[in-house]
């Protein structure tokens, strides 16, 4: 018994290992009559070898697939292994899982067999059985599969704590190469309808202080990266897009990885874009959380990132003209645009400076990256970059310090999954 | 020069920096037993610990600081770094005098607080992801821990939140003492026990948990991308000392 789970087990997660969206946080979903679980920021329980965060038990419920986007490892015409899991069997091992510490809760996604309806029926029954039969509380991300019903959408919103469509690919002609029956309209539709309901259900908590939770952690979505030929600039603006037409949480991003031969991707053997996967998080928490707009990191001359340099440094770089700023008086919009402060370091510069002056000892203590902020900033202290260096001299001057830095901070970027 | 000897307890560190007060201590250390070396260059003292002077103490740094700040106190507390309570003396006496001053990160006293408190807060958060619980045969959910700091007090909430429905023991086998969940309420306990790891798990766990034990690292194993194998950033976020909790990382 127990081993054809194992196999099902196996199977399914290893299916479902490219959906790199792992959260847990963001919902406000609590324990409730002493039943089992509760939400809160998310917790990583492990890391896999590949450096990512473990949060949540992500499977598949079956890799049946009637459809055959060529990215896709469960695509119709890949020769693998199927499987499914019952309804039951995803219960059990959610709830073990979770009442051992091991995960968050459940991401449950699927490949599409028959239709789009009655795949997301069964995954609502998973979400809806761990709900009301086992009172549990724990984190439900479930996919919404493009095209199934309203209906079905409003019920997955009452059980889950987060729902995803993924966009996949980043533009639409490439999507129409790659996965030639899907559609993008299916897969907007879905999010604008999820958008409007969990606007209409805000509004009635406020009112109504019983009315229940509908997916109280939002609305996410994925795109790969490097599987169409598109620009850092057409992935950073579908993604912009995403966050300001369907209030979307998450954007993700996700490298991808060869999984077939089809003359339409890059080959087998070719390597996942990691650098450039991590200068799209770099972009999009310049987005979300330093105030930057999309397209002043991204646009018609510079429609690809930098490799070699952080996305906030290129940009400061092209911009040398509006620094150096003193760090004792800037507002703090301005601090945060700063190479190599982060938004903990700006906090504390702000809370500091109105006990005393700060100088580079301090700010060095606070967390600030100096060989790159120097260059950018005045402080407490006579010392500071007199000469008028161009953008592409500091370059040089910051990458020859920290030539290998560089390049094993990409590591340390990674850590924004 | 004077020092305070406390019982080790957080009442008594508080009873403690009341003394010091109420003495007029200009210069003074305070001391766990725990730590405590006999030295002919103070004059020892010891503190009875006083539920009431700690709770004036601990009403007064309320007045003087934000949450985040008496959080750093307690936090800094519970790290038992060496010399740890004389740098919260300090800290202290720095929060009395100068409104605001937990914010005035250009004062290293200050910035070490916050340091070391977000020290703590990191295994805290890290105890909270790595416990492993053991179903018993007897229906509690056991983990084994042994943090650098003694951080199950500041684990209580969240466990007990968490798992409302079941019993569970956490357990630092370095300190010696555990918190137990009886499903009504959570209890400091001590137990004498040969290490339960030492004995033949079937023996004390439920026969369920070797096959949940064995699917969580078989899913450890599935989820991983191997074309884009990364130890070093492994290694960072689950560091080696760690493993020894971890069903995943168990032979
Ligand atoms: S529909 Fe989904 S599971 Fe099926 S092939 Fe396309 S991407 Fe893969």
């Amino acid at each position: 018994m127990s081993e054809r789970i194992r196999e099902k087990l196996k199977i399914l997660a290893d299916a479902a290992k490219y959906d790199v969206s792992c959260s847990s946080s963001g919902s406000t979903r609590k324990n409730k009559n002493k039943g089992l679980g509760d939400t809160g920021n998310g917790i990583c329980h492990t890391y896999t070898e590949d450096g990512r965060c473990v949060s949540l038990l992500k499977i598949l419920l079956t890799n049946f697939c009637i459809y055959d986007c060529a990215y896709c490892v469960t695509r119709k015409s890949n020769d693998i292994k199927r499987t499914a899991f019952t309804v039951q069997e995803v219960v059990d091992l959610t709830i073990n899982f979770y009442r051992r510490n091991y995960i968050e809760g459940l991401f449950l996604s699927s490949g599409i067999f028959k239709d789009a309806d009655y795949t997301m029926e069964r995954l609502v029954r998973v979400a809806k059985k761990l709900r009301s039969e086992h009172n549990f509380n724990g984190y439900i991300h479930l996919k919404s599969i493009p095209g199934a019903s309203d209906e079905l959408m409003k019920e997955a919103g009452l059980y889950a704590d987060r729902l995803s469509v993924n966009i996949e690919i980043p533009t639409e002609q490439g999507l129409k190469l790659l996965a030639p029956d899907k559609d993008r309209k299916d897969m907007i539709q879905p999010m604008n309808f999820l958008k409007n309901e969990i606007i209409l259900r805000e509004s009635e908590n406020k009112t109504f202080r019983n009315a229940p939770l509908f997916a109280p952690a939002g609305q996410s979505s994925q795109m790969i990266i490097g599987a169409a030929q598109e620009s850092d600039k057409d992935i950073m603006f579908t993604a912009n897009s995403l966050y300001k037409n369907f209030n979307l949480k998450r954007v993700y991003y996700s490298g991808y990885v060869p999984v077939s031969n089809d003359n339409r991707l890059p080959g087998l053997n070719t390597s996942v874009p990691r650098i450039r996967e991590n200068r799209l998080y770099q972009t999009d928490w310049l987005m979300r959380f330093y105030g930057f707009q999309v397209k002043e990191i991204v646009n018609q001359e510079h429609p690809n990132l930098d490799l070699d340099i952080d996305p906030k440094l290129s940009w400061a770089l092209r911009n040398v003209q509006q620094f150096p700023i003193d760090i004792n008086r800037a507002d703090l919009h301005l601090i945060l645009r700063v190479p190599g402060i982060g938004i903990q370091s700006a906090r504390k510069i702000v809370d500091a400076r109105r006990f005393q002056r700060l100088n580079w000892e301090h700010l060095k203590k606070l967390g600030v990256a100096l060989n790159r902020a120097k260059y950018f900033i005045i402080c407490n202290s006579r010392n500071y970059e007199r000469r008028d260096l161009s953008g592409s001299q500091i370059k040089q001057y910051i990458l020859s310090g920290a030539q290998s830095k560089a390049l094993s901070a990409v590591a340390i970027q990674l850590q924004l999954f | 020069m004077t020092i305070l000897i406390y019982d080790n307890t957080w009442p008594g560190f508080l009873t403690a920096i009341f003394d010091a007060y109420e003495r007029k201590l200009e210069q003074a250390r305070i001391c766990p037993q725990r730590t405590l070396q006999p030295s002919l260059l103070y004059t020892p003292i010891n503190i009875i610990t006083d539920n009431v002077k700690a709770k004036r103490v601990w009403l007064g740094l309320e007045k003087k600081l934000s949450r985040t700040g008496l959080q750093n106190v307690y936090h800094s507390f519970l790290s038992e770094l060496p010399a740890i309570e004389d740098h919260l003396l300090e800290y202290i006496r720095l929060a009395l005098t100068l409104d605001g001053a937990e914010k005035a990160y250009g004062n290293s006293t200050i910035l070490r607080g916050t340091q070391v408190a977000k020290m703590v807060y990191r295994e805290k958060h890290r105890m909270e992801a790595f416990v492993r619980f053991q179903l018993t045969k007897d229906g509690i959910y056991y983990g084994a821990v042994d943090p650098d700091f003694n951080v199950l007090p500041i684990l209580i909430s969240h466990f007990e939140k968490r798992y409302a429905d079941q019993k569970w023991l956490i357990y630092d086998l370095r300190r010696k003492y555990g918190i137990f969940y009886d499903l009504e309420k959570v209890q400091e306990i001590e137990l004498d026990f040969a290490k339960p790891e030492g004995g033949d798990i079937r023996s004390i766990f439920s026969e369920e948990e070797e096959i949940y034990q064995t699917l969580w690292k078989d899913y450890f194993i599935h989820v991983n991308i191997k074309e884009r194998r990364n130890i070093k950033l492994h290694l960072r976020h689950v560091p080696k000392r760690y493993w020894k909790y971890l069903i995943e990382k168990s032979p």
